[in-house]
């Protein structure tokens, strides 16, 4: 998008570049897995630290460990009902690896590894698998009446069923793509107001009242960019569960 | 019509149905207001939902920005 010769690099940010010197070349780890690394260290640390005191009356630490244990032990227990436990550990890894990873990514400098489409959809075909194989475990072939909805007339089936099928296999695309995106357009947006203030700051005086507009502009977008990372984290992980209430019950 | 401008027009288009997804935030938190309206107290039950319609409508509006940056940057 060239505006008078200057180009805004609106997706330079997401270029995958290896770190570490040759050792991180030759495996090809790139600043996207250092990422990965750092918010999985982060999540285990909160949980080793925070666990550690034992204390009846809980320090500031712990406290923020037992928060997030209990909000994800409600989400599971309130969508999925009682066999939800079961499946704590893997919402709790879920949101908060994602969770971490995008707040990680405001950071200035860092890099956000939820704006790879490679990562979210990885991450969402395993909840897709994981559904899938609960459900065909838990009903066996009576999980395939799961696509034909019950109460309509029959003439409408060979219509409903195909519909059913491909609403279930979107999932998988709508998952992933939901947090890919988020992730991706809001910091397309942090860098093309940042491109807006370095050009109107170099176009002369005259505009430096709209540079400052984009400043302010850029920083209120960093603070949705923060509701956003919680927001799309707590979408990803209760849609799991919704998914995995659907895989219990079937229906 | 050079392929680059054909682009920046189907971009451009691409993005039409983001008014969409503007009339579904809308409704969403004009629904949560007249609900809050008339009963206060159930503020803690319905707040949690208005925001995962809200992030969900969003993700809506994204899948057409989305498209839109493939169709310029792709």
């Amino acid at each position: 998008m060239a505006a008078e010769g200057h180009a805004i690099d609106a997706l330079g940010q997401f270029q995958l570049h290896t770190v570490g010197s040759f050792i991180g070349a030759s495996v090809n780890f790139t600043q996207a897995n250092l990422m990965m690394v750092l918010s999985a260290g982060v999540v285990l640390a909160l949980l080793h630290y925070g666990a550690r005191p034992r204390a009846v009356i809980p320090g500031r630490l712990q406290a923020l460990a037992e928060l997030s244990y209990n909000f994800i032990h409600d989400m599971c227990t309130d969508q999925v009902g009682e066999e939800g436990k079961r499946f704590f550990p893997l919402v709790f890894a879920l949101f908060f690896f994602i969770l971490v990873g995008n707040l990680i990514g405001v950071w200035p400098y860092a890099f956000t590894f939820t704006s790879h489409i490679a990562t979210t959809f990885a991450l969402a075909l395993l909840v897709m698998v994981l559904t899938t194989v609960v459900a065909l475990r838990l009903h066996g072939w009576k999980f395939f009446s799961y696509f034909v909805p019950s109460g309509v007339p029959k003439l409408l089936l060979p219509l409903l069923v195909p519909i059913e099928i491909l609403s279930y296999l979107s999932r998988l695309v709508s998952l992933s793509v939901r947090l890919f995106a988020n992730m991706m357009a809001g910091h397309v947006m942090l860098e093309v107001f940042g491109a807006f203030i370095v050009m109107l700051g170099a176009a002369g005086a005259l505009f430096w009242g709209p540079a400052a507009l984009c400043l302010a502009t850029d920083v209120a977008l960093i603070g949705f960019e923060f509701l956003v990372a919680v927001l799309q984290a707590y979408v990803f992980a209760v849609l799991t569960c919704i998914y995995l209430h659907d895989a219990v019950h079937l229906h | 019509m050079d392929l680059a401008s054909a682009k920046e027009i189907g971009a451009g288009l691409a993005v039409i149905g983001l008014a969409g997804a503007g009339v579904g935030i809308g409704n969403i938190f004009a629904a949560l207001v007249s609900g809050l309206a008339r009963n206060p107290s159930a503020r803690e039950n319905v707040f949690g939902l208005a925001i995962l319609g809200f992030a969900l409508t969003e993700a809506v509006a994204l899948y057409g920005l989305v498209i839109a940056f493939i169709i310029l940057f792709v």
